[in-house]
């Protein structure tokens, strides 16, 4: 296949995986929704999800396939340019999406988490919709600062190490709702499957302590290509900057939670904030920020 | 849960000068200014010092990624000055367009580190004397460890198949009386200094590049040859203690620059400028190809391609047809197609002459906007001149930039677009467009620092790793009335339950035997 016709697939295999991710979302929330019923001689409903396992199985095996099919949209896009599908926004945003899935993938294989489908399948049905409508660029050669095999290196580590901060930081928010549950006098029946609130805890704190070294060495592959490309390691570009600050935070995660013992809820937001500054950077530093990494393309 | 949880703070504090423990117990009467100040290093080397350092660090770094900085846009920071002087001026004095170099900046990290050495410095001496003594001895209440259990046993044996366990385990075995204390996995605290070490290291680079190292830049046409001397340069800056003298000597000529763009979209897609280096000068040249993510480097100086432009070659004539200029004038590149600005000055002619000019690479008309460039390559070029006579003001004193022309006692003569090898007569003279050459923006940089900063960096991620990754526990055998074991995990990775419940199977194991 030529690059075109390639690049034309992939954007066909994107569309393709719109509609699988719709039907997966749809298999999830007719599972939640149609397992509700009614406790007899009580004023409350609880969840039966026995009665809805078939359509709950319908949305994993779509969860398969979307996976599947977004990995072929990821890697034709990068075949299309002949280089690494993670030049310009569109890009980071398909690969991004295909690193949530693969989390989600993973973690249903481990923990058997099936009622996280719903909102994973809504995020990556947000992401790849504003992928292909606003930050969509046809497939083009990389700019001359991007030619490096850092590119591969920083861009790959600083994804993964961004997909596993969202799995934390959702970890952390389904802990505070738990938490405010429990402290009202115990969980809805729809919670019931959800792990509690130590494991919750001591989840976000394992994925954020297996991730931080993955995020430290992203920044030092990116300044040691900035070193390369621009003649400076450092030059605290607002990207750099961004990095730096969401390094900080979560150092200090680290260090109020084993010296200093903070747990449960004040670690949770703790982890929140710090996953935050992580996406305050990917959004409002490529879409609005100045400086040397201009490269969304936008 | 809870108890566990303290033991562990308690192991982490007793090494740090001030922890939690110690700020509830501050004295305030009569302690004398020896007694002030230890208070003071105890404030500031505590962990919770630390910990809102850090958390400072992170705030302060905000402001300078929201207002422009000096060292990576000036002309936006001019724009704050021209559009509200008074709130620039104060914005200035707080050193908003100057974040990281700013007081208050430094203060904080410096602040922060000195609480890092004085935190990881006696950590260090107490592990290496922990690591030279035997593990601590038995507690005498092994039932408030973790995994605590009673185990059926031979008792008199017992002792000395832990040992064996203990030691297959690679544990470290103190084995006293009639029980064993044995701890494993000291690496952890290893790494975790060496993480905190290595950070030191890294601002140890930093600050030597700081110091001791320089970087300037210098604009040059095709052709031109650059010897490496400060006055070659438009702009060049040394560290504090960086004396002119010490700049690597060598001399290059610029003999091919070649920008290729992708056609439908004009975006560049590789940059190739051809060199001859002679390093140190005198010796023959060798060709070197420099590229934007390939610098040509010597010791610890490199050169980095960083921008490119067009200069458009002229050649301006008297009335009497005497060539008063000749040759190429660099413009500045103003949006992606390469529209480039600048002026050509005319001292040596009377009344003085001088153009306000832009140079298009591949022209395009259109009533709303005139002539403007389609593409970044030379396909179509246009000179679009604007003509003055009068006064330059270049004897007035005042600095000028060579890109613009000062207008303030000149008068406008005439206007024109030129297409290549065409003349343009203003009257006073005329002006040929020759041509075209393609400049090279050339960063040079001296930086004797950073291979501190890539050590300190590689050993900070695998003293990270270490810390992260491995286990530091405690197990503990005391035979009495019965055989006790129990433990006690450093940090909170799972595992210790395991061992400990292999350790009893071992332990269990010969009883069976013994029946």
């Amino acid at each position: 296949m030529t690059s075109t016709s390639l690049a034309y697939f992939s954007n066909g295999a994107i569309y393709a995986c719109l509609a699988i991710f719709t039907i997966a979302f749809l298999s999830h929330a007719i599972e939640v929704s149609w397992s509700v019923r009614n406790v007899e001689g009580h004023d409350r409903t609880e969840f039966d999800f026995e009665k809805t396992a078939r359509v709950g199985r319908i949305g994993t095996a779509m969860m398969i396939l979307g996976f599947a099919v977004l990995m072929v949209a990821v890697v034709t896009r990068g075949l299309s340019a002949h280089r690494v599908p993670w030049g310009n926004m569109y890009e980071f945003s398909i690969t991004g999406a295909l690193m949530l899935t693969a989390a989600y993938l993973f973690a249903f294989a481990k923990y058997k988490v099936r009622w996280l489908g719903l909102p994973v399948s809504i995020s990556v049905l947000l992401t790849l919709g504003t992928a292909i409508t606003v930050l969509y660029r046809p497939s083009a050669p990389l700019v001359p600062a991007l030619k490096s095999p850092w590119l591969a290196i920083h861009v790959l580590a600083a994804i993964i190490s961004g997909g596993v901060f969202l799995v934390a930081n959702l970890v952390a928010a389904t802990f505070l709702i738990m938490e405010r549950y429990e402290l009202k006098g115990g969980r809805p029946q729809w919670a019931s499957k959800i792990p509690s609130l130590e494991n919750l805890d001591q989840l976000s704190y394992r994925l954020i302590a297996f991730v931080f070294p993955l995020w430290t060495f992203a920044v030092i592959a990116g300044a040691i290509w900035a070193e390369s490309a621009w003649g400076k390691y450092w030059s605290w570009d607002p990207k750099e900057t961004w990095a730096f600050i969401t390094w900080v935070a979560y150092a200090a995660y680290l260090h109020a939670r084993v010296t200093v013992g903070w747990r449960g809820r004040r670690a949770a937001w703790l982890c929140i904030f710090a996953g935050s500054t992580f996406l305050f950077n990917y959004i409002w530093v490529n879409i609005w920020g100045t400086g040397l990494h201009t490269y969304s393309g936008l | 849960m809870g108890a566990d949880y303290q033991l562990t703070t308690r192991l982490d504090l007793q090494f740090c000068a001030g922890g939690l423990m110690e700020q509830n117990e501050i004295q305030r009467p009569n302690i004398g200014v020896i007694g002030m100040l230890r208070w003071a290093w105890r404030q500031l080397t505590s962990m919770r010092t630390a910990l809102i350092l850090l958390m400072l660090l992170g705030v302060a770094a905000i402001p300078g990624s929201l207002f422009p900085q000096r060292s990576q846009n000036p002309q936006k920071v001019d724009s704050y000055f021209t559009s509200d002087p008074t709130l620039a001026k104060w914005m200035d004095r707080l050193h908003l367009f100057n974040v990281y170099a700013s007081p208050w900046f430094s203060a904080i990290y410096l602040l922060l580190f000195i609480s890092l050495i004085g935190c990881v410095l006696p950590r260090t001496v107490s592990h290496l004397r922990a690591i030279a003594k035997k593990p601590p001895l038995t507690p005498r209440n092994l039932d408030r460890m973790e995994g605590y259990r009673i185990v059926s046993t031979d008792q008199e044996r017992a002792l000395d198949i832990s040992q064996q366990w203990l030691k297959s385990h690679r544990f470290r075995i103190r084995r006293e009386g009639n029980s064993i204390s044995a701890e494993k996995g000291y690496s952890r605290e290893t790494g975790n200094l060496l993480f905190h070490l290595s950070l030191i290291l890294i601002l140890v680079g930093v600050a030597l590049g700081g110091l001791l190292g320089m970087k300037g830049e210098a604009i040059l046409n095709v052709g031109d040859r650059f010897i490496n001397t400060p006055t070659s340069y438009d702009n060049i800056s040394y560290g504090k203690f960086q004396g002119q003298g010490s700049l690597v000597p060598f001399s290059l000529t610029v003999k091919n620059f070649v920008a290729s763009y992708v056609p439908t979209t004009g975006q560049p897609s590789n940059y190739v400028l051809t060199t001859d280096i002679s390093a140190p000068i005198g010796i023959t040249a060798k060709e070197v190809v420099i590229k934007v993510n390939k610098p040509w480097t010597s010791g610890s100086t490199k050169v980095y391609l960083q921008a490119n432009g067009y200069s458009p070659v002229v050649t301006v004539r008297d009335k009497s047809g005497h060539i008063t200029f000749q040759g190429a004038v660099i413009f500045l590149p103003q949006d992606a197609n390469l529209s480039s600005l600048g002026a050509i000055k005319i001292p040596d002619m009377t009344p003085q002459i001088g153009f306000i000019a832009s140079f298009i690479p591949t022209a395009t008309s259109s009533a709303a906007r005139g002539i403007f460039s389609t593409y970044p390559e030379v396909l179509d070029p246009r000179l679009v001149l604007s003509a003055w006579k009068g006064n330059l003001g270049l004897d007035s004193g005042t600095p000028q930039s060579v890109y613009s022309l000062n207008t303030s006692k000149m008068t406008k003569i005439g206007l024109k677009a030129l297409t290549l090898g065409s003349t343009y007569d203003f009257g006073a003279g005329s002006i040929t467009f020759d041509g075209w050459k393609a400049w090279v923006n050339l960063q040079i940089v001296d930086d004797p620092g950073k291979m501190y900063a890539l050590y300190g960096a590689i050993f900070a991620i695998l003293g990270l790793l270490i810390s992260l990754f491995t286990r530091q526990r405690r197990i503990w055998i005391k035979v009495g009335d019965d055989v006790e074991i129990a433990g006690l995990a450093k940090n909170g990775i799972p595992g210790l339950e395991e061992e400990l419940i292999a350790l009893a199977r071992a332990l269990e194991e010969v009883r069976g035997d013994n029946k």
